[in-house]
């Protein structure tokens, strides 16, 4: 018997472009039929995946990186049997659960217990399997007191902690993981991370793929970095990360970023995000520069109040900054529009020096978002911030605070502060 | 074989062959077998969505029948006065309607079974066969529940089933496989044509005046009857009417060309299913 568990020749996967491949109406085959008269207009492909080989042995975490539209979850999808390759094979010894995203099949109607059983169904368990594990994963979801309510009545914290539950307590020999580890607050994200990491010491095979380098590289020993669908690098993790970050920085002044149309099931999405630099595109910065993001999107319908959020992580990983204006009751547009450009002004940026990556997601209600993650990336630059040509410490942390230090002898009363707060960029820059 | 190596084999993880699509006929029954339980969670789920959003629950499945057995009496039978083979009205309606509705509501659901399903298709594997399948399966409670009615009807008016009544599972089965197998159809055409779904009511609306359900086939002439048979839903109900009553003559040849019918439907629209499985995940 042999130790590898995945092997992988010569996968590719072709997909139509233009928009992407998507349904048809009868009709417009029919408009077509009639317009071309005869002549069908040479089709567009492209290769999501093209010739990847790669071969993963038992107990192996595998991490697969790579930029947006690189292929990841298109080579997880052909794993996991959820489309067919257009050439290659592959072969995998064992029992798979693929985890896309969290909550699989749960229906909003069914109550938790019921949404137990279908999800853990639908993901590859059998009805023994979950009655048996059936208590562990209520008390793991810490929702023992709803379980009997329909899940439309949770709040969607609820619903994901118990979707994850569920998830968490599938035991296959090969598991294939697509971010979901982005989804949720802190504490959730935390939490997953730490059964990942029980997953992956109990000897099971993963591939996760994820835009989290941090968490890459925690749970990770060995990686594959996929660029526009061929495998760029492959070996030890540090190497691939740093392959990654390399290749990501490299000559990247691209301040804005135009983005592929998303699914149909999106009701707002963003056409493009540009980021700006003392009101100038600019994806080069220094700390102290005013800073602002910009996103201009579109919507199937008019719409008052699109909710846009921003995520700013730094190159290793750490979310820095995040903002979002869900709870703004005041910023929206006096009319309802179906198209415009949202403003997002960070003031001054209180970045150390370093590279960082911004992530979008728009969206009219909370449930049904376009996410685009890493789109932008922005550096920024080291600064004489007191002119006396030390810099802060950036290895420590990637926030410059501008801190006021006072000192005081010891039985000084505590003075109050009357200064005005020091402000960061120098005038008439 | 020595019982080690017998037991080496069962030990060995299960292997999986990752490939392009290939050939015509990869209906692959014995991996649908070992994903039954998902057939029943779907089932299960499909009842209690359906239940549970609705006032009064398991009653729709008395009351949608009986009430157009009402109309269908009053305006096919007392005011058309069309034949009805020697059967009180009531009964005669009846027992047409119930495998109509079963047939109709199982294959709008099988339409719609791939298309309300996209979000679990697109993230994980099963065979998508599961779906229409177990869309059709779940018609039957309320075709069950339906069949109840019948009871104190047919009491009603002295009607004894006879020995036929030991044909009506065939006949049953008959409509489940007539129904996954346009059903299997529409699912797939739907996935690739969202309009489909428009086109379904219609369909089913004519299929009904080409199905004796509120005529007896018997103003069919005999000659042609075995022609109308092809419409399997016609030896369907000839064939529920006559298994539940055992009144009128056993349909003959007309049930021969039905199940031939149904089972070409059924065995293209596995085909043309599965063409459309392996790409389904990528335009839904
Ligand atoms: N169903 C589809 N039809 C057409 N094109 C598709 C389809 N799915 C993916 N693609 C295209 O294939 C490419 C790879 O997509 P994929 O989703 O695998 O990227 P990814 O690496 O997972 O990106 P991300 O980091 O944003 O998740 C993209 O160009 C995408 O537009
Ligand atoms: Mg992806």
């Amino acid at each position: 018997m042999t130790d590898t568990v995945i092997r992988v020749e010569g996968i590719g996967k072709r997909y139509r472009v233009g928009q992407r491949e998507s349904y048809r109406a009868l009709r417009d085959v029919l408009s077509n039929a009639f317009r071309s008269n005869g002549r069908r207009k040479p089709k567009d492909f492209i290769w999501a995946v093209r010739d990847v080989s790669f071969e993963v042995k038992q107990g192996e975490v595998v991490g697969l990186i790579g930029r947006n539209g690189a292929g990841k979850s298109t080579l997880l999808k052909l794993l996991a049997r959820i489309t067919r390759p257009t050439v290659g094979h592959a072969e995998l010894h064992g029992r798979i659960a693929s985890l896309l995203e969290v909550g699989t099949g749960f229906h909003p109607e069914l109550t938790g217990r019921e949404n137990i059983f279908l999800s853990g169904a639908i993901l590859g368990m059998s009805k023994a399997e979950i009655v048996r594990k059936f208590d562990e994963i209520v008390a793991f979801s810490e929702v023992e007191r709803f379980i009997d309510t329909p899940l439309k009545h949770y709040s969607s914290g609820m619903g994901m902690r118990l979707a994850f539950a569920v998830a968490a307590h599938l035991e296959p020999e090969i598991l294939l993981v697509d971010e979901v580890l982005s989804v949720g607050d802190v504490l959730f994200q935390q939490k997953c991370i730490g059964k990942m990491q029980d997953i992956s010491r109990g000897g099971r095979t993963v591939l996760f793929v994820s835009h989290n380098l941090g968490a890459v590289r925690t749970l990770c020993g060995t990686g594959i970095l996929l660029r526009d669908g061929i495998v760029a690098t492959s070996g030890p993790i540090d190497t691939v990360t740093a392959a990654y970050m390399d290749a990501l920085w490299q000559g990247t002044n691209s301040h804005t970023v135009t983005i592929p149309k998303p699914p149909e099931r999106c009701n707002v999405w963003m056409e493009s995000v540009s980021i700006l630099c003392n009101g100038e595109p600019n994806s080069i910065l220094e700390t102290g520069d005013h800073m602002s993001l910009q996103i201009k999107f579109r919507s199937r319908e008019p719409i008052q109040k699109p909710i846009i959020g921003y995520l700013i992580r730094s190159s290793r990983g750490e979310n820095a900054v995040n903002a979002n204006n869900y709870f703004l009751p005041s910023a929206n547009y006096p009319k309802p529009v179906t198209q415009g450009t949202i403003i997002c002004d960070l003031g001054d940026l209180p970045l150390m020096a370093g590279s960082y990556s911004v992530s979008f997601w728009l969206c009219r209600n909370p449930h049904e978002q376009h996410h685009v993650e890493d789109v932008l990336h922005f550096s920024v630059e080291e600064k004489d911030i007191w002119g006396n040509g030390a810099l802060p410490t950036k290895s420590l942390s990637c926030l410059w605070w501008p801190t006021q230090f006072r000192f005081q002898r010891t039985n000084e009363p505590i003075r109050t502060l009357e200064l005005p707060a020091p402000r960061l960029s120098r005038p008439g820059r | 074989m020595t019982a080690a190596n017998t037991t080496n084999i069962l030990n060995e993880p299960p292997v999986l062959r990752i490939a392009p699509p290939q050939g015509w006929w990869e209906v692959d029954f014995h991996e649908l077998w070992q994903f039954r339980e998902l057939v029943y969670f779907f089932v299960w789920r499909d009842i209690k969505v359906r239940y549970k959003q609705t006032a009064i629950g398991a009653a729709w499945a008395i009351l949608q029948p009986a009430l157009t057995m009402l109309v269908f009496a009053l305006f096919f039978g007392k005011l058309a006065h069309l034949p009805t083979e020697g059967l009180p009205i009531l009964v005669f309606y009846y027992s047409g309607l119930l495998p109509w509705m079963y047939f109709s509501n199982s294959l709008t659901n099988a339409t719609a079974a791939i298309t309300q399903n996209q979000n679990i298709i697109t993230k994980v594997y099963f065979p998508r066969l599961a779906l229409p399948i177990s869309a059709v399966l779940s018609g039957l409670l309320d075709f069950a529940i339906g069949l109840l009615l019948l009871i104190p009807l047919m009491a009603y008016y002295h009607i004894r089933p006879g020995i036929s009544l030991l044909l009506f599972p065939a006949f049953l089965l008959l409509a489940v496989l007539m129904a996954l197998g346009a059903g299997l159809w529409l699912s797939a055409m739907n996935a690739m044509y969202r309009d489909v779904r428009y086109v379904v009511p219609f369909l089913v609306q004519f299929w009904m005046f080409a199905s004796p359900v509120a005529y007896a086939s018997s103003i069919v002439p005999a000659k042609w009857r075995w022609l109308y048979g092809l419409n399997p839903m016609a030896g369907v109900i000839e064939g529920f009417r006559w298994s539940l009553t055992g009144r009128g003559d056993p349909p003959g040849a007309m049930i021969i060309v039905s199940l031939l019918m149904a089972l070409a439907v059924l065995a293209t629209g596995l085909i043309y299913f599965q063409r459309m499985e392996s790409t389904v995940a990528d335009v839904v």
